[in-house]
């Protein structure tokens, strides 16, 4: 699954807009990637403006 | 706050998308109920801020000098080697430089002030259903979650659309179909103040543009979209570029930064399920080519309202009846739009040296004539000029 680095984040949710297994929501602190939905595509990384996506382990 | 249990049509998302819609319902006698789950409606701003006239003549909405920061009166387009045309419009302002959460407000005052109830901080958590079909939503509202009825749920929940997807319409955006966008508004900057300025190339904006749209003498947003797979690198890293290239784009100061996503195609033909309409981003209803999705949205919003009014009065809730909106908003923008896709597909086709000979080429022609011509036949024309381009040039006929 994915996190999001919170000083990079800019929360324009357009990473939420791309995920194709909507595992993404934008929350009050942030993007919350739900680790149930992701199959670990990348296409969210790829996306991001800013950088502030990374892959992590469950 | 009096928030009762049932309305006839929730609107999910005060963009400009939500509040045409809400607006629209309002006037048709509907009690709505629209729903932002920003504590603040249009900030952050996610917006070069730019409405051209024709976009507002098209929302059927006055200037206020309210939320008007610039008046436009051309444009340059830059090629990649630096050389450049201007368009300019001699008959007054061809567009606006807006102050977008303001405009955004403004618009949900809009839709407020014609009975429309309006709850910022309100967040949809998810879509109420009965028999599979959708009956209302669940709202989080000062840490508390509510069932709200309603007959029918509209989604302008803008580019990250869930409410749909929930409903059953998948409105993923494939990669190629959105561009990946980051902005500074800058200050203290040396720019053109009464022009916007388009820089295209695929070292410069690979799939997309870099932007100057003014607010001020000396103010401006600067942004880039670039798209995948074209990109390599971050959108932000390659705005930086631009700017620290430039040394009186560089010795500016940055007073906010923005970033997005601005869906460029993936139009979909159906928008309906029973009981929800999805207008706006949600619906990809954007400008392929310039990304513009303010105008698009209000208007795809307006069609909805109506027809959920019409639905709600006909007692037909049915994805059959409420598919007239497809309809309508083919007929009225989606057709034009799906022409713009292929344009968007012609021109990302372009290497920096076509992209130069073009510009180059296009110095000599009436570019105003050429802006507001409608058909392609002109460009088409002008590209079988290159024996390289005759083969995209064809694409266009
Ligand atoms: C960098 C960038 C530059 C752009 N520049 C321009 C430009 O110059 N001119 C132009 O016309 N367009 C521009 N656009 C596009 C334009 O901003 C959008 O097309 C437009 O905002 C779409 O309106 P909308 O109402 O569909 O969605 P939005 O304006 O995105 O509104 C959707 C709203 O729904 C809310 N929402 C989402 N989920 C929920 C939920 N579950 N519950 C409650 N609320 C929810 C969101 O908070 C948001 O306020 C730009 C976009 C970007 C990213
Ligand atoms: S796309 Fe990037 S900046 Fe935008 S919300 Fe997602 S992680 Fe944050
Ligand atoms: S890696 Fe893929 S599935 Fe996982 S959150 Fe990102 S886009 Fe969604």
């Amino acid at each position: 699954m994915i996190e999001t680095d919170k000083k990079k984040c800019l929360r324009c949710s357009a990473c939420v807009g791309v995920c194709p297994q909507s595992a993404l929501t934008l929350r009050e602190h942030g993007i919350e990637c739900d680790g149930e939905k992701c199959n670990n595509c990348r296409i969210c990384l790829n996306f991001c403006p800013v950088g502030a996506i990374r892959m992590v382990e469950k | 706050m009096n928030i009762e249990r049932e309305y006839d049509i929730i609107v999910i998302g005060a963009g400009p998308g939500g509040s045409g819609a809400a607006l629209a319902a309002a006037k048709k006698g509907m009690k709505v109920l629209l729903l932002e789950k920003r504590q603040e409606i249009g900030a952050p701003k996610r917006c070069a801020e730019g409405l051209s006239m024709s976009a507002m003549g098209r929302m059927g909405i006055e200037r206020d000098d309210l939320w008007i920061r610039r008046e436009i009166i051309g444009a340059t387009i830059y090629a990649p080697n630096g050389e450049h045309i201007g368009v300019d419009y001699k008959d007054g302002p061809e567009g606006y430089i807006l102050e977008r959460k303001v405009f955004d407000k403004c618009l949900a005052e809009k839709a407020a002030g014609l009975g429309a109830k309006v709850l910022a901080k309100a967040e949809v958590t998810r879509l109420l259903k009965e028999d599979g079909k959708v009956c209302g939503v669940e709202v989080e509202f000062e840490g508390e979650k509510k069932e709200i009825k309603a007959k029918i749920v509209i989604a302008a929940d803008g580019v990250e659309s869930k409410i749909a997807r929930e409903a059953g319409l998948d409105t993923t955006l494939k990669l190629v179909d959105i561009a990946s966008g980051a902005q500074f508004e800058m200050t203290n900057v040396d720019i053109d103040p009464d022009r916007i300025e388009m820089y295209f190339g695929n070292d410069i904006a690979p799939g997309g543009y870099v932007w100057i749209f003014p607010k001020g003498e000396n103010i401006a947003n600067i942004g880039i979209g670039v798209r995948k797979p074209y990109a390599k690198e971050k959108a932000i890293d390659y705005l930086k570029r631009f700017i620290e290239s430039r040394s009186g784009l560089k010795k500016g100061s940055i007073i906010e930064v923005n970033s997005g996503g601005v869906p460029v195609g993936g139009l979909m033909e159906n928008m309906v399920t029973d009981n929800l309409i999805v207008v706006g981003d949600a619906a990809h209803q954007a400008n392929p080519i310039h990304g513009g999705g303010m105008g698009e949205a209000w208007v795809g919003g307006r069609i909805a309202g109506e027809m959920a009014a019409e639905a709600i009065k006909a007692n037909d809730l049915s994805k059959k009846f409420l598919g007239k909106y497809n309809k309508l908003w083919w007929e009225k923008r989606g057709n034009k739009l799906q022409k713009l896709v292929k344009l968007r597909e012609v021109m990302e086709s372009f290497s920096d040296e076509d992209l130069n000979w073009l510009v180059d080429y296009l110095k000599g022609e009436d570019l105003i004539e050429f802006a507001r011509s409608s058909g392609f036949g002109k460009f088409a024309k002008i590209l079988m000029k290159k024996p390289k381009l005759i083969k995209l040039a064809r694409k266009l006929l």
